[in-house]
C-alpha cells in the first residue's frame, strides 16, 4: 500500500524560495520545525484549527499568522498539505456559523481572497480562538484600516540587483530614439503641477510650448494631455495617451486642444489623418458628455478620425471575474463548461482588448498613421491599448527587462490606480472602485504568448509571479495610485522592488524557446477559436485540473539543450587532445556512446 | 469501361512517368487560366467577390499562359468522366478574395480543379505533399455538399437540375469548402460539370463499381508491399494467437477458426478468439451471438470481452432457450469466487448512433466556413455554438465511459463484457479506447494500426455504410471512427509523450476514410472484402485482386513528410537486449499498468463528501442517507480511481488516463480549423515550439556526427566548415495543412464584436469613476 496521495496540495503556494525549499526537503515533518519567515517579518500567534479544503476535505492543521503571511501545515500524518497566503491577497474575512451552530466544522472563518480561492478554518467554539484569529488576520490584512504599515515597508528583504534602477525613463526614451526633431523630453509635471496623475517627465511635440500644454490641460480630464508613449523606429508614428477631451453637453471647444493634436499629427507627413482611438464603447463616450467629458467629434476635430473600440468599463471587468471565479471554483462546471466560460464575458472582454491593440499597432505600423488612444481618465482601458500594442511593436517589451520597463512605464509611472483597483491594505471588499484590469492585461499577454510561444523571453511563471505580487505587499511596485503619492512615500527607498525578485533570479522565469526577433510585430489572432481561460492561473487552485509541469516539449528541449552544451564542450576537448596529440593518432578518447547520456529522442 | 488508360507499367500509386497526359487548354481558344484580382499583392478593396476580367480579356495573355501547360494526372484505372474550362476558383486571402482560372474536371476518382500554378509551392506545403491527393484534387467520396449559388443564394444541389448556377461550393468530409465560379464558362459545359459532379458523388453506388476495384484491376501487376510490415492484419489464426500471448491470455482464452469460410456468420472474421471453456457448438448456436469475444487481456488476467446480442424473442420458449443459452455462456467468464464479470450494455445505457450523427453535423458546420464575415459572426457564440453541437461532451463521456471500465478491469478485478446489437460501433470505439488507454504497445504507430484492424476492420465496423461510400443512406451515416480518432487526439493532446504518432498522422488518417485506393476502410467486414476481391468466389479465374492497405503510409507520403508522422517527444519503452527479452518478457507485461496502489484512504477524503454529509446531515435524514451513499458507491470508486491516477505523476509507459474535465477536453485544431485562413497564426502556435524542437534535434544529431568522425577520421577535421543551423521560417500553426499561406503580416480583425450585455447593462453605462468632471 503506497501512502497517500502527498505532493499535490502544496505546489500550488505562492512563489517564495525559502518555502519552496522547505517543504520539498521534507524536513517540514518535525512538527516544531520553523515557519518561513523573510526578514522583517514577525511572527503574531498560531491556531490549531480544521482546514477545510474543498478538493479534500477537512484536514487538521497548525495556522500560523505573522506580519505577512498566514501559513498552515497538516497536523495529520498522510497529508503533506501546506498553505502559504500573504495576507495581502485577503479581500474580505468572514465569520461563519454562531454559537449555536451544530454541524461539524460549521463554525470558523471564511477568507476570501484575491486570487480567486476561498479559505475556510473551522475553529473550536470555546476559548475565544476564533474571536482572537478574526481579529489578528483582519488587523494584520488590512493596515490601512489600523494605521499600520504594509509590509512592504517592514520587508527587509536584500537582493544582489537594485529592480528599482529597471526604469529609467529618460534611458527608455533615448532607447525610442527620443528627443528628436519632432518630440521633446519635458520637465514641465516636474513637481507633479501640470497634471498629479502623470509622471514628471514628459515627451511632447517639440512645437507645443509649455503654455500650450497648461491650456491644452485644462480640457483634458485630470489634465492628462496627449503625451507620446512609443515611436515606430522606422515610419516615426507614434502612440500618445490621454484621458478624454471635456467637451460636455454643451460641446465645448478648446483651441489650443485642437491645436494640439494638429502638431501631433504633423509630426507625421505619411498620412494627412490622425487617428484617435476611444477605447470605450460609442454610447459610454456619449454618456460621458453628461459628467462633462466626451469625445473628439470630427467636425471640430478637422484632420483626425475617431474610431471606437468598445472596450467596456471597470465594472463590467469586476463583474465578469466574479463570474468566472464562480465557474471554476471550488468546482469546475463539467457539462456546461463553454456556454458557462462564455456566459462570464471574461474571453469576449479579452478579445476585444486585444481587437483595440491590434488595430493601434496595425495603424502605426502598416497605416503609418500617429494614433492618439484614450479612454475616460486614461489609466485603465488605455494603459491596456497602449502596452497591448507597444508589446505587439516593439520585440524589446518581450524581454525579461523590457516587459519590466514597460509595466513600469505605461502602467506605473502613468497613474494606472493600483491601490484603488486592487484595494491593498484596505478592508473595503465591496469598493466599486476595485477591478482586475492589470490582471486583464496580463491575461492578454498571456494569450500572446500562448499563440507566439517562441517571442518572449519570459515565461508562464514569470506573469504569475508578477500577478502574486501585486497581491502581496511584500514589494513596493504596485503600490498607490501615481508616481507623485510614491515619491511622497519614498517607497523606492523604502521598499524593495519586485524586479529585484525576478532579475536576481532571471532564469527560473525564461522561456527556453525564446528567439529574439527584431522588427517582427506581432499580431495575435483576437477569436474565440484561439482565446483559452488561462487554466494555470483561475483553476491552479484545483488539484484536478493541473497542467502538466513542466510541459513535455520544454522539457524535451532542455534535454536537448543540455546535450547540446555537453558534445560542444566534448568537442573542444577533442579538439585540444587532438592539438595535443597530433603525433599520436591511436591514442584516442573513450568512445563516444559512453559519454552520451541516454535521451528520449529518436534520431 | 472505355477508352481507359492501360495500366502503365510502373503501376505504383505514385505518379508513373507514363501516366497519360491532359492538356489544360482545349476548344475553341478559350484558356483555361490567368489571375484575377489581387495581383501583385495589392488587396482588393471588396470584401465580396468580383471579377473584373472578362474572358475576352484573358485572351490577351493567352502566350504567357499557354506556356505552363497543366496536366491532369490520373490514377492507374483512373477515367476523365466530364470537365469545364474557364472555371474560376475563388481563393480567399486574408480580407481580399482573388480566383485562379482553370479547368476543373471529374474523374472516377476525383473532381480537380487544375489551375494555373502561378506560385511555387511553398517550402512546407511542397514538404506534405500527398502523393495521391492534390491540393485542388477531392475524391469524389470526400465530397459532402454541394450547393449551387444563384443570385447571391445558396442552394442545396441534388438530383436533375433546372437551372444551373453560376458558382459551385463544395463542403467536403475534411472540412475543406471550394468556391468555383462558372460565370465565365460555357454553358453545355457548366451543365455537363454540374450534372456529372452531382451524379457521380450523390448517386448511389454499387460497390463493384467503387474506384477500389479499378484501380486494383489496373494496377494489378504492381508489387504490393506486405502489409504485416505495417501492422498486424488480424486475418490468421497465427495473429491471433501472438496478440493472445503477447497479452498473456493464452491461459483462459483459445483462438478459435470455426467460422473459417464464413461459415458459422458473415459479421465475424474468419478467425477469432472466445473463453477457453466455450464449445464450437456453441458459436454456432446463435451465429456467434450471445458469445463473448476477446477483445484484450489485461496484466492481472482479466480480460475487455464484447458480445452482440442475442435476437429479440416473442416466443416464451424460444426465450427461455435463450436465458439458459446466455446463463451457460455468461459462466465461461463469471465463475466467482475465481473471476467475475460486469456487463456493460452499450446499446441502452450510453450513446445512441443517432446522437453522435446529430452531434457531428452540428459540430462539423463550426468549420465549414464560407467567408470572413461568416467566421467573426459566429466567433461571437463560439463557446456556446460548440456545446450546444454536444461534440465535445460526447468525446468527454466516451473517454469517461473507458475509465470506468478500466477501473472495473484494473481496480476491481472484473472481466468486462460490452454488449451491443451488432457489436461493431460503440463497442469497437470503447474497446479499442480501453486499450489504448492501458496498453503502451497501442500507442507506437504499430500497435495502433494492430489495434484498429483488430477491433474496427475484423471487428466488423461497418465501415462503408458508416461513412457512407456508396451513397445509399445517409441515416447509416455516423462517424464513430472518427470519433474514436478525436478521442484518442485528446490523449495526444494531453500526453504527447506517451504517443509514438503525432497528431497530424490522426489527421492524415481521418482523411485517408475517403480516398478508394485503400481497401481497409472500404468494406463493411472482412466477409464482404474477401468475397468482393475475389478470394471466396469461384468464379474468378485470375488471382485474387491486391488491394492497398492505408497503413503503407509511402503511398501517400514522401519519407521527408512522413517524419511528421512520429512523435519526437514519444518517451520509447526502454529497449531490452535480445538475450534479456525473454526473461522479463513477464515483468514487461506488469509495467503495462501502474502497480496497484489502491490506497483505499479514510472516506471523508472522498469525493464530494463533505457536501453530500452536509446535505444530508442537514436535509434528509440518516435513512436516505444510506440509499444515496450505495448507489454513490460505484461513483466512488472511479473518482478515486481517476483522482488516484491524476495525483501521480504520469508514466507514460503504464496506464494512460485522460482529463475529463470541462477546460480539458478541446476542439482538434489541427483537423477542424487547418483551411480557415482566419484561424491561422503566422510563426505560432505549438508549431513553433516543435519546430524549434526538432532543430535542436538536428543540431545534436550533427554534434554527435561530427564527435564520431573525431574519432575515425582525424584528418577530416580540418576540412569540415561549420554548417550554421538551420532555421526554419515561419510556419503557420496549422502546419503542416495551411493550404493558404498569408503572405502579407496584416492582421486578422474581428468584423463584429460588440454587443450589448443583457444583464450588465446598467453597470456598463456607470462611470468609472463616481467624480464629476466640473461644470457641464
Amino acid at each position: 500500500m503506497a501512502s497517500a496521495p502527498t505532493s499535490k496540495y502544496n505546489s500550488h503556494s505562492l512563489e517564495n524560495e525559502s518555502i519552496k525549499r522547505t517543504s520539498r526537503d521534507g524536513v517540514n515533518r518535525d512538527v516544531g520545525e520553523t515557519l518561513p519567515r523573510l526578514p522583517g517579518e514577525i511572527r503574531i500567534t498560531d491556531k490549531e484549527v480544521i482546514y477545510i479544503c474543498p478538493f479534500n476535505g477537512p484536514i487538521k492543521g497548525r495556522v500560523y499568522i505573522t506580519n505577512y503571511r498566514l501559513y498552515l501545515r497538516s497536523l495529520e500524518t498522510d497529508s503533506a498539505l501546506i498553505l502559504d497566503v500573504p495576507l495581502g491577497v485577503i479581500s474580505r474575512i468572514e465569520k461563519m456559523g454562531g454559537a449555536t451552530s451544530r454541524g461539524e466544522n460549521s463554525y470558523g472563518l471564511d477568507i476570501t481572497c484575491k486570487d480567486l480561492r476561498n479559505l475556510r478554518f473551522a475553529l473550536k467554539q470555546e476559548g475565544h480562538s476564533r474571536r482572537d484569529m478574526f481579529e489578528i488576520l483582519t488587523r494584520y490584512a488590512f493596515p490601512l484600516a489600523h494605521s499600520l504599515p504594509i509590509f512592504a515597508f517592514l520587508n527587509e528583504e536584500k537582493f544582489n540587483v537594485d529592480g528599482w534602477t529597471v526604469y529609467n525613463p529618460v534611458e527608455e526614451y533615448r532607447r525610442q530614439g527620443l528627443p528628436n526633431h519632432h518630440w521633446r523630453i519635458t520637465f514641465i509635471n516636474k513637481c507633479y503641477k501640470l497634471c498629479d496623475t502623470y509622471p514628471a517627465l514628459l515627451v511632447v511635440p517639440y512645437r507645443a510650448s509649455d503654455e500650450d500644454l497648461r491650456r491644452v490641460a485644462t480640457f483634458r480630464s485630470r489634465n492628462r494631455i496627449p503625451v507620446l508613449s512609443w515611436i515606430h523606429p522606422e515610419n516615426k508614428t507614434v502612440i500618445v495617451r490621454c484621458s478624454q477631451p471635456l467637451v460636455g453637453m454643451s460641446g465645448k471647444r478648446n483651441k489650443e486642444d485642437e491645436r494640439y493634436l494638429d502638431v501631433i499629427r504633423e509630426t507625421n507627413r505619411q498620412v494627412n489623418k490622425l487617428t484617435i482611438y476611444d477605447a470605450r464603447p460609442n454610447v459610454n463616450a456619449v454618456a460621458n458628455k453628461a459628467t462633462g467629458g466626451g469625445y473628439e467629434s470630427d467636425d471640430v476635430y478637422h484632420n483626425a478620425e475617431l474610431f471606437f473600440l468598445d472596450i467596456h468599463n471597470i465594472h463590467v471587468m469586476r463583474e465578469s471575474l466574479k463570474k468566472v471565479k464562480d465557474i471554476v471554483y471550488p468546482n469546475v462546471e463539467e457539462s456546461h463548461w463553454l456556454s458557462s466560460l462564455e456566459s462570464t464575458h471574461w474571453l469576449e472582454h479579452i478579445k476585444l482588448v486585444l481587437t483595440g491593440a491590434i488595430q493601434v499597432a496595425d495603424r502605426v505600423s502598416s497605416g503609418k498613421s500617429s494614433v492618439v488612444v484614450h479612454c475616460s481618465d486614461g489609466w485603465d482601458r488605455t494603459a491596456q491599448l497602449t502596452s497591448l500594442a507597444m508589446l505587439m511593436l516593439d520585440s524589446f517589451y518581450r524581454s525579461i527587462e523590457g516587459f519590466e520597463i514597460l509595466v513600469q512605464k505605461e502602467w506605473i509611472s502613468f497613474g494606472h490606480k493600483f491601490a484603488s483597483r486592487i484595494g491593498h491594505g484596505d478592508k473595503n471588499h465591496a469598493d466599486a472602485d476595485r477591478s482586475p484590469i492589470f490582471l486583464q492585461f496580463i491575461d492578454c499577454v498571456w494569450q500572446m504568448s500562448k499563440q507566439f510561444p517562441t517571442a518572449f523571453e519570459f515565461n508562464e511563471r514569470f506573469l504569475i509571479t508578477i500577478l502574486d505580487h501585486l497581491y502581496s505587499c511584500r514589494f513596493g511596485t504596485f503600490l498607490y495610485n501615481c508616481e507623485s503619492a510614491r515619491e511622497k512615500q519614498k517607497v523606492t527607498e523604502r521598499t524593495v522592488s519586485l524586479w529585484s525578485l525576478i532579475n536576481s533570479n532571471k532564469d527560473k522565469f525564461k522561456n527556453p524557446f525564446y528567439t529574439k526577433e527584431i522588427n517582427r510585430v506581432l499580431y495575435p489572432v483576437a477569436s474565440m477559436r484561439h482565446l483559452e481561460l488561462w487554466v494555470n492561473y483561475y483553476i491552479r487552485w484545483n488539484p484536478r485540473i493541473k497542467q502538466q509541469q513542466p510541459n513535455p516539449v520544454e522539457q524535451r528541449y532542455m534535454e536537448l539543450l543540455a546535450l547540446r552544451d555537453e558534445y560542444i564542450k566534448r568537442l573542444d576537448e577533442l579538439q585540444l587532445a587532438n592539438s595535443a596529440k597530433l603525433s599520436d593518432p591511436s591514442a584516442s578518447p573513450s568512445s563516444p556512446s559512453q559519454m552520451m547520456p541516454h535521451v528520449q529522442t529518436h534520431f | 469501361m472505355g477508352g481507359a488508360p492501360a495500366a502503365s507499367a510502373g503501376g505504383r500509386c505514385e505518379r508513373p512517368p507514363l501516366l497519360p497526359r491532359v492538356a489544360a487548354t482545349q476548344g475553341g481558344g478559350m484558356l483555361g487560366k490567368g489571375v484575377v484580382g489581387g495581383g501583385g499583392g495589392t488587396k482588393a478593396p471588396k470584401p465580396s467577390f468580383v471579377s473584373y476580367v472578362r474572358p475576352e480579356e484573358i485572351h490577351t495573355n493567352e502566350k504567357e499562359a499557354t506556356e505552363k501547360e497543366v496536366t491532369l494526372h490520373l490514377l492507374p484505372g483512373e477515367q476523365l468522366l466530364c470537365e469545364a474550362n474557364t472555371v474560376l476558383k475563388c481563393v480567399q486571402e486574408d480580407s481580399c478574395q482573388r480566383g485562379i482560372y482553370g479547368r476543373l474536371v471529374c474523374t472516377d476518382f476525383k473532381i480537380a480543379f487544375l489551375g494555373d500554378d502561378e506560385s511555387a509551392l511553398d517550402n512546407d506545403e511542397t514538404q506534405f505533399k500527398n502523393k495521391v491527393i492534390g491540393e485542388n484534387d477531392i475524391t469524389l467520396h470526400c465530397v459532402d455538399q454541394i450547393y449551387g449559388v444563384f443570385d447571391e443564394k445558396k442552394k442545396t444541389l441534388f438530383g436533375q437540375l433546372k437551372k444551373y448556377p453560376e458558382k459551385l461550393v463544395i463542403h467536403c468530409k475534411d472540412l475543406r469548402v471550394f468556391h468555383f465560379c462558372l460565370r465565365y464558362t460555357k454553358e453545355e459545359e457548366v451543365k455537363r460539370i454540374v450534372s456529372g459532379i452531382i451524379h457521380h458523388t450523390q448517386a448511389p453506388k454499387l460497390l463493384k463499381r467503387l474506384f477500389l476495384f479499378s484501380y486494383a484491376t489496373a494496377a494489378r501487376n504492381s508489387p504490393a508491399t506486405d502489409p504485416k510490415k505495417h501492422a498486424v492484419m488480424f486475418d490468421t489464426l497465427q495473429d491471433w494467437c501472438r496478440e493472445l500471448e503477447r497479452t498473456k491470455g493464452n491461459m483462459k482464452y483459445k483462438a478459435v477458426s470455426v467460422n473459417e469460410g464464413y461459415k458459422v456468420c458473415e459479421r465475424l472474421p474468419a478467425y477469432f478468439v472466445v473463453p477457453a471453456p466455450l464449445l464450437e457448438e456453441d458459436i454456432e448456436f446463435f451465429q456467434g451471438r450471445g458469445i463473448p469475444i476477446w477483445c484484450w487481456s489485461c496484466h492481472n488476467g482479466c480480460a475487455l470481452l464484447k458480445m452482440s446480442a442475442l435476437p429479440k424473442e416473442q416466443d416464451d420458449s424460444m426465450s427461455q432457450i435463450q436465458k439458459n443459452f446466455s446463463d451457460r455462456i455468461y459462466r465461461t467468464v463469471h465463475r466467482p469466487p475465481y473471476e467475475t464479470a460486469k456487463t456493460e450494455d452499450l446499446s441502452s445505457n450510453f450513446l445512441s448512433l443517432q446522437e453522435i450523427q446529430m452531434a457531428y453535423s452540428k459540430f462539423k458546420q463550426l468549420f465549414l466556413i464560407d467567408n470572413s464575415t461568416e467566421f467573426w459572426d459566429t466567433d461571437i457564440k463560439w463557446f456556446s455554438l460548440l456545446e450546444s453541437s454536444s461534440w465535445l461532451d460526447i468525446i468527454r463521456r466516451c473517454l469517461k465511459k473507458a475509465v470506468e471500465i478500466i477501473e472495473c478491469l484494473e481496480a476491481q478485478n472484473m472481466n468486462v463484457l460490452l454488449l451491443e446489437d451488432n457489436a461493431s460501433d460503440l463497442c469497437c470505439l470503447v474497446s479499442s479506447l480501453a486499450q489504448v488507454m492501458m496498453d503502451p504497445h497501442c500507442r507506437t504507430v504499430f500497435g495502433f494500426q494492430s489495434l484498429v484492424q483488430k477491433e474496427w476492420v475484423m471487428g466488423g465496423h461497418c465501415f462503408l455504410d458508416r461513412c457512407n461510400h456508396l451513397r445509399q443512406s445517409d441515416k447509416e451515416e455516423v462517424p464513430v471512427f472518427l470519433l474514436f480518432l478525436d478521442c484518442v487526439w485528446q490523449l495526444v493532446h494531453q500526453h504527447p509523450p506517451a504517443f509514438e504518432f503525432t497528431e497530424t498522422y490522426l489527421t492524415v488518417l481521418s482523411d485517408s476514410l475517403y480516398i478508394p485506393i485503400f481497401s481497409t476502410f472500404f468494406f463493411n467486414s472482412p466477409h464482404q472484402k474477401d468475397m468482393n476481391v475475389g478470394k471466396e468466389s469461384q468464379d474468378s479465374q485470375s488471382r485474387p485482386l491486391n488491394l492497398l492497405t492505408v497503413w503503407d503510409w509511402s503511398v501517400q507520403f514522401e519519407p521527408k513528410a512522413q517524419t511528421l508522422l512520429t512523435n519526437p517527444l514519444y518517451v520509447e519503452k526502454p529497449k531490452l537486449e535480445k538475450v534479456q527479452r525473454k526473461g522479463t518478457h513477464f515483468k514487461h507485461q506488469r509495467q503495462l499498468s501502474l502497480p496497484l496502489t489502491q490506497s483505499k484512504s479514510s472516506p471523508k477524503r472522498g469525493f464530494f463528501r463533505e457536501e453530500t454529509d452536509h446535505l444530508i446531515k442537514n436535509l434528509l435524514g440518516k435513512r436516505i442517507s444510506k440509499l444515496i451513499n450505495s448507489s454513490e458507491e460505484l461513483q466512488d470508486g472511479f473518482r478515486e480511481f481517476y483522482d488516484g491516477w491524476h495525483s501521480r505523476p504520469p508514466s507514460y509507459q503504464g496506464l494512460l488516463l485522460p482529463h475529463l474535465e470541462g477546460p480539458e477536453i478541446k476542439v482538434w485544431a489541427q483537423r477542424y480549423l487547418r483551411w480557415i485562413p482566419e484561424a491561422q497564426i503566422l510563426g505560432g502556435g505549438g508549431v513553433a515550439t516543435m519546430s524549434k524542437l526538432l532543430e535542436m534535434i538536428e543540431e545534436v544529431q550533427r554534434l554527435q556526427e561530427k564527435i564520431e568522425a573525431r574519432h575515425h577520421s582525424q584528418e577530416a577535421l580540418q576540412a569540415e566548415a561549420a554548417s550554421p543551423p538551420r532555421t526554419s521560417g515561419r510556419l503557420s500553426s496549422l502546419f503542416p495543412f495551411a493550404l493558404l499561406q498569408r503572405h502579407s503580416s496584416k492582421p486578422v480583425l474581428p468584423t463584429s464584436g460588440w454587443k450589448a450585455l443583457g444583464d450588465e447593462d446598467d453597470l456598463a453605462k456607470r462611470e468609472d469613476e463616481f467624480v464629476d468632471l466640473g461644470d457641464v
